[in-house]
């Protein structure tokens, strides 16, 4: 019984036992589901939420409240510059990847400074940035639909490039290692636990939070901006609230995969679970052909049910 | 000046709402003219009484992401009793009393889970606005069924010599006087300043969390009640945006996310003032495209001076 326990008390377990059950559930429900061709496209789906998900998850692992609500704000603008910078043209996707990550970026330090020198809440920061990049969007396309993808990046994206692989599933392997040998191996990610564990201490021992908390919002901006060139390879082409629907869903991959909220605790590869997670569950549900307002309310409530198995606070004590 | 200040946050805001007042009727000359007035309030009222309900999570320390969706919700619930009952007078009774109804329940589950489940406000609250706005779609598909006139004309007019908006704001503020002059007022705040603390000195927190969460209903109900005599009709997808505007409208009121210190009165000049923005920038002549990106910088630069101010 205490091995069961242990075990549901592990959040890197139990995402990977939701995403087993979830695939062994579609496999049920509608045989093919968990072919191989059909979990490329998932976890195709689930890269782009990952990428996304992986500079939320440092945002929120350097505690103090960190969160990002302009990510997708940050992806709908690295959409459209992408598009614009390459209009079609296979020659620019270097460009285009470099301005629409650089702009990301350069939001993102703005979001840093916003938190640590102003020391304005990060959640009314990220929501403020979040109007001032929609309104940077509205006059960088004037309302209208711009730019196109070119035809190699959407071939990456969607078409298998190595074994059946698309390009875009080995960005994610190399950002996964990356951020795995950054937060395990270097001074730096042990920094980001420190600050967000305890950021009184982390000062005390020298450490300069501030800086490091400013770089990690410029990383989750840098990480929105990619995943803009991203959508906009899996589309073909941007509007620009394309990002929107990446914010809260970003939050919620980090908090399944076992993230901790308050900060300094988590990994990438819980959020990586999570990502898939949150993808497969979509995707169980529309194989259902349930009507979408049952699929809504599933979902929500799945979402819920989760956080009860970990996404509990401490019980206050006298 | 500090004295003065100290723990009236919200006077800064209203001095930020007369100056707008003041540019906007220097931009559009019959700004002040009743009618004008009435339409800007009728604009404006849905955002004020999301606020004035979210205020009262903030100050417990929690959030209310949902508002957004118990708003469509109730909405739709109201038009579609109205629509089964026949569409009397008595229908229109009856929907708008399920429409409060819907809301208090929307807000009683959410603080169950938050205070008593105990889990994480922000994703929980998504999470229920999710299941909530799913309900919305079951109950009416598409947008559409009119509520019948005597709802949107009543909304429209008015009674006593006052508009309807009028009553409804004054409302507003005698419920938070009130509120505020109840013990439940300052529990709350010490519940959202110090909630191990609170909590060790016996006050019932789980119960107060709830408490709050009611209120961020009930209000989002009478907010929806408002939009559906604005828009007179049924839509699944109202008020998408209410959630995340109404937490700026909190904060350039004056009460810290972070819990305890504020209140819904700053959160009221908070919403105007959001609201009085556009206005300003739409009169000013600015070229279409420029005028979501002021407003964004603008209200941005808002939160950070309050947050500046409220920091002193």
């Amino acid at each position: 019984m205490d091995r069961v326990t242990a075990i549901l008390k592990d959040p890197l377990l139990l995402a990977a036992l939701a995403v087993l059950a979830l695939l062994g559930l579609g496999e049920l429900l509608s045989p093919g589901f968990a072919r191989g061709d059909q979990i490329v496209r998932l976890l195709t789906v689930a890269a782009i939420l990952g990428i996304v998900a992986a500079g939320q998850n440092l945002v929120i692992l350097g505690g103090r409240e960190g969160i990002d609500l302009s990510v997708g704000a940050v992806i709908s603008l690295g959409a459209v510059i992408a598009g614009n910078v390459m209009s079609g043209d296979d020659a620019m996707i270097l460009p285009a990847l470099l301005a629409a990550g650089g702009v990301g970026f350069l939001v993102g330090i703005v979001n840093g400074l916003g938190v640590t020198v102003v020391r304005i809440p990060p959640l009314v920061m990220t929501l403020g940035m979040m109007g001032v990049v929609q309104g940077a969007l509205v006059v960088l396309s004037r309302g209208v639909p711009s730019g196109n993808a070119a035809p190699a990046l959407m071939a990456f994206v969607n078409q298998p490039l190595v074994a059946g692989i698309p390009g875009i599933l080995f960005v994610w392997a190399a950002i996964a290692v990356l951020m795995a040998f950054v937060l395990r191996r270097t001074l730096f990610g042990w920094s980001v636990y420190a600050i967000g564990a305890n950021e009184r201490a982390a000062v005390l021992t020298g450490l300069p939070a501030g800086r490091i908390r400013t770089i990690l919002y410029g990383l989750s901006g840098l990480f929105a901006g990619i995943t803009g060139v991203c959508v906009i390879g899996y589309t073909g082409n941007s509007f620009i609230s394309v990002g929107d629907q990446y914010v809260l869903p970003s939050v919620i991959a980090v908090v399944i995969g076992g993230t901790s909220l308050a900060g300094g605790s988590g990994s990438y590869t819980g959020t990586i679970l999570g990502a898939i997670a949150l993808v497969l569950l979509q995707s169980v549900l529309t194989t259902l052909q349930m009507e979408f307002w049952s699929r809504q309310v599933i979902f929500g409530a799945t979402l819920l049910l989760l956080m009860l198995l970990y996404g509990r606070q401490a019980r206050l004590r006298v | 000046m500090q004295a003065l200040l100290d723990g009236r946050l919200w006077l800064i805001t209203l001095g930020a709402l007369l100056v707008l007042v003041g540019v906007n009727t220097a931009l559009q000359p019959n700004f002040l003219d009743p009618s004008v007035l009435q339409s800007n309030l009728t604009t404006f009222l849905p955002l004020v009484l999301v606020a004035v309900g979210q205020t009262y999570v903030v100050l417990g320390g929690d959030i209310d992401l949902s508002v957004g969706a118990i708003v469509a919700l109730v909405n739709v619930t109201t038009v579609s009793v109205i629509a089964a009952l026949g569409g009397t007078n008595e229908a229109v009774l009856a929907g708008l009393a399920a429409g409060i109804g819907v809301g208090l329940a929307c807000g009683l589950v959410n603080g169950l889970v938050v205070a008593v489940l105990r889990f994480q406000p922000i994703v929980t609250t998504f999470a229920t606005g999710i299941v909530f706005s799913g309900l919305a779609l079951r109950i009416l598909p598409d947008a559409g069924l009119p509520v019948p006139e005597v709802f949107w004309r009543g909304y429209a007019g008015g009674a006593f010599g006052l508009p309807t908006v009028v009553i409804v704001l004054a409302a507003v503020v005698a419920v938070t006087a009130v509120v505020a002059r109840r013990p439940f007022a300052i529990r709350l705040k010490a519940v959202g300043g110090q909630r191990a603390a609170a909590f060790q000195t016996g006050l019932a927190v789980g119960r107060l969390r709830v408490g709050a969460y009611l209120l961020s209903g009930l209000f989002a109900a009478l907010a929806s009640l408002c939009l559906t005599g604005e828009t007179a009709s049924g839509d699944p997808l109202m008020g998408q945006t209410l959630a995340l505007s109404s937490i700026s409208a909190v904060v350039l009121g004056g009460t810290a996310l972070a819990g305890g210190v504020g209140g819904p009165l700053g959160s009221l000049l908070g919403a105007l003032v959001l609201g009085m923005i556009g206005n300003v920038i739409f009169f000013a002549g600015l070229p279409f495209e420029y005028q979501t990106l002021v407003q964004g910088l603008i209200v941005l630069a808002a939160l950070a001076g309050g947050v500046l101010v409220a920091r002193r």
